[in-house]
């Protein structure tokens, strides 16, 4: 049997994955209803109605990071409870298309988190307007995005075949995430600012796509020892 | 294998670190501003570079071991990342208790090197965790290996990038050495760097022989054909060399 050309296997596993999820709904709606109700619990905790600046940028931040982490630890769950690492295997597929399978996976669960915490986010806490923020905070969610998907690809499958993925999962992730965290909230924090500071460093955006392209190549050389029994 | 050579350097390294801890006492000048707290500058530096090349050579050794397929690598590993804890556990200690002196703080934020440094730390304290949660040994091993070959990079990515946040309040050591230390610190400061190295690559070494002279009776017992009335191996997240062919 000639190897099935990879494009196409990424693209069936892509659509196997969603097509899953929009039977199931595991991980989407539970990830939105997080971040609104995480905004809540920041409104209440803080006893602020508007944010601005660090504060902000904090914020929406660290509760993309902790709902990114609800998809991290199911995004291999029916691989591992239903064989479906098993049938992959055994097939001729590079093993390497279920990692980048999942990281696209990871991508588009995080662009449609995105779509409803962000307006939920500008309408209940945020105080300046989201729109003259919007050019850089796009590029923001797109390096931060393709970090926390590629971790989370790859501790995902670290994670799912211990008797303690649900801690596993975090523990390992976290950590592995705050140099993201650290790198998107510092490049969005002035676009948050309430008189809005033109210059944009340029140096977070070079930090985070450094930093994505590291553990995207450290992701691909080992994803292969994950699969191998 | 391990045990050869191994009392020697014991005593070697119990010298060098008796000899260090007395030139850092008194041969080594007081620091003008700390006083007599500056000293542990000669603990503290010297452990923190250990445990973070530890940690970089653990990673190594987990590259051999996915390499090579052989057991020993991952029990070099893991040895090594289990003496850099215990290293770092250190070295957040005699870090706290510098703080506390020269800035008054027990933890300070603003530091780049500081808090890299407890995210390294609390990365790897999943390690164990991760390996207990794993029952089949090889399989273990192997994703183990993962783990430190990645933790391993993220150690200096880490500390680059999070030396990017701005405020510097931690004295850049390596650039204070060439630049303004006095002479007797300096000597006192490489002669503490060779001494802790000699601790670390001890204490590995004799982790090592433990862990194989166990492997060793446990083989020679089932060759006897004795019946052990230990119970059957513990789950466990330390790595068995039981599954090997032969122990040598």
């Amino acid at each position: 049997m000639s190897r099935p050309r990879s494009a196409s296997v990424v693209l069936a596993l892509l659509r196997a994955q969603l097509r899953l999820e929009l039977r199931t709904f595991e991980s989407l709606p539970a990830m939105c209803l997080f971040s609104v109700t995480a905004f809540l619990l920041f409104h209440f905790g803080l006893d602020v109605d508007s944010l601005s600046g660090n504060l902000a940028s904090g914020v929406l931040w660290v509760t993309l990071l902790l709902a990114a982490l609800l998809a991290i630890n199911r995004v291999y769950v029916a691989d591992a409870e239903q064989g479906g690492f098993d049938a992959f295997v055994l097939s001729p597929a590079e093993r390497s298309t279920l990692l980048l399978a999942k990281t696209l996976v990871l991508l588009i669960y995080l662009a449609a988190v995105e779509l409803v915490a962000v307006p939920a986010f500008a309408i209940l806490l945020l105080e300046p307007s989201l729109w003259q923020a919007m050019p850089s905070l796009l590029g923001a969610l797109v390096l931060g995005n393709i970090g926390i998907a590629v971790i989370g690809a790859l501790v995902g499958a670290l994670a799912v075949r211990t008797q303690a993925r649900d801690l596993l999962g975090p523990l390992v992730s976290l950590p592995l995430l705050v140099p993201v965290l650290l790198g998107v909230a510092r490049w969005t924090a002035p676009l948050f600012d309430a008189p809005r500071a033109n210059a944009v460093a340029l140096r977070w955006p070079l930090v985070l796509a450094l930093y994505d392209a590291v553990f995207g190549l450290i992701a691909f050389a080992l994803f292969d020892f994950l699969l191998e029994d | 294998m391990y045990g050869k050579g191994l009392r020697p350097l014991s005593l070697i390294t119990a010298a060098s670190v008796a000899l260090t801890l007395a030139a850092a006492l008194f041969w080594a000048p007081n620091d003008a501003y700390l006083g007599f707290l500056q000293k542990i500058f000669y603990v503290h530096v010297p452990l923190a570079i250990l445990t973070l090349c530890g940690f970089v050579a653990a990673g190594l050794m987990a590259i051999a071991h996915l390499r090579t397929r052989d057991p020993r690598w991952d029990m070099r590993s893991y040895v090594a990342i289990h003496i850099s804890l215990i290293f770092g556990v250190a070295v957040l200690i005699t870090g706290s208790i510098w703080a506390r002196g020269a800035w008054g703080h027990w933890w300070v934020w603003n530091d780049p090197t500081l808090v890299s440094f407890l995210l390294v730390m609390l990365l790897y304290a999943t390690y164990q965790p991760l390996r207990f949660a794993i029952e089949d040994p090889e399989r273990q091993a192997r994703y183990a290996s993962v783990f430190a070959i990645t933790a391993g990079a993220f150690v200096p990515v880490n500390f680059a990038i999070v030396r990017l946040a701005p405020a510097y309040v931690h004295p850049r050591t390596l650039s204070n050495i060439s630049g303004n230390l006095p002479g007797r610190m300096q000597v006192v400061f490489y002669l503490a760097l060779l001494s802790i190295t000699l601790l670390w690559i001890t204490l590995w070494r004799f982790e090592m022989t433990a862990k194989h002279v166990a492997a060793q009776i446990r083989q020679l017992r089932r060759l006897m054909g004795e019946e052990t009335d230990e119970a059957p191996l513990r789950r466990s997240a330390a790595p068995s060399l039981t599954h090997v062919g032969s122990v040598s």
